[in-house]
């Protein structure tokens, strides 16, 4: 429990630091191209990260099973341009459809 | 171009915090059935308040790892928000007791709208001012009020899978990383992540296949420099 308040508060200080700094740091610093490129290509990497490990693993250990066919679903909402809470619920419809079934784990 | 009646700017400015706080009721739901306490999952719109930090956070916290990965993942993913402030801080001119909560307001959707209404003749950045705080204290409202929604209901919860929210968290992901694989750069980088931090997940710990895939961008930013602006056009239009 103490470890999930150390999560929670430490990142929320960080993430204020990173936002105050933009507003009183000399442009100069922030404006080095590695570092602008960097925080363009940070979240395409850390979120496409996340995704694929929220979907083919489970507690540090490859598994497959109902959460495929939901992204296969969300991908198709994604697709056909539908918005955010849409393409979530999709997911989450597909998986507990599939469960329900008895088809996947 | 000139700038749009205030009127006009609010009302953009409420429509874009409804949308927008719409899928803060997930990200309240997953906060809790992740296994933080519905005020921890408060505290990260209130205190955080950046979409995909938030959701790193608790996407790490509930496959268990350890605080230090949160911390990392969620301050690259809020790098952007850095350069978003150097950016807004000529055009708010905002001193004093100001600057502290124009910078927490700092997100993707309050940029997008302050640079979408600036017009460069108007020395007074009216329009660029209206539309910075009109967007980030409506988002910042319909968000928090939408997490303690989810965050409520994710707590009468008892297995997750059930209701397939495991499921949910990826495809949140998913539809967050969407609207930036504009480039055959931002797809192929996402594929080549994806692909290794699912690969090294079995021998590392919690949290190291997110930092590698860091890495895998910190690379490729030094190879091929800027390749694309920081993006708020996603949501503006």
């Amino acid at each position: 429990m103490t470890a999930n308040w150390a999560a929670v508060l430490g990142s929320c200080a960080i993430a204020y630091a990173i936002k105050l700094s933009g507003h009183l740091v000399p442009h100069r610093v922030l404006q080095r191209p590695l570092v602008r490129a960097s925080a363009a290509l940070f979240p395409v990497a850390l979120l496409s990260a996340l995704m694929a490990m929220q979907t083919l693993t489970t507690k540090g250990a490859i598994e497959v099973d109902a959460r495929i066919p939901a992204m296969a679903a969300a991908a198709l909402a994604l697709r056909a341009r539908w918005p955010f809470i849409a393409v979530v619920a999709v997911a989450a419809v597909v998986a507990a459809g599939v469960r329900a079934l008895g088809w996947m784990s | 171009m000139t700038t749009k009646p205030r009127s006009v700017i609010i009302r953009d400015a409420i429509s874009i915090g409804i949308a927008v706080g719409a899928y803060a009721i997930s990200f309240g739901a997953l906060g809790t059935t992740s296994g933080l306490t519905v005020l921890q999952t408060q505290l990260l719109s209130l205190l955080l308040f950046s979409g995909a930090s938030q959701f790193a956070v608790v996407s790490i916290v509930g496959a268990g790892g350890n605080p230090a990965s949160a911390w990392a993942s969620s301050a690259l993913l809020g790098m952007r928000n850095g350069l978003y402030g150097l950016r807004l801080a000529p055009l708010l001119g905002a001193s004093g007791w100001r600057k502290p909560f124009a910078a927490h307001l700092t997100i993707d959707e309050s940029t997008a709208m302050a640079l979408a209404n600036d017009d460069p003749a108007d020395s007074s950045h009216r329009g660029a001012r209206t539309g910075f705080w009109a967007t980030g204290l409506s988002v910042f409202v319909f968000w928090n009020t939408a997490t303690l929604l989810g965050a409520v209901a994710g707590s009468h919860i008892s297995d997750p899978r059930v209701f397939g929210l495991d499921a949910a968290i990826p495809a949140g992901f998913a539809a967050l990383v969407a609207p930036r694989l504009t480039t055959s750069l931002t797809r192929g980088l996402a594929l080549v992540c994806a692909v290794v931090a699912v690969a090294v997940t079995p021998s590392v710990r919690p949290g190291v296949p997110v930092l590698i895939a860091a890495l895998i961008a910190l690379t490729t930013a030094m190879k091929f420099g800027e390749p694309i602006p920081p993006t708020t056009e996603d949501v503006s239009s």
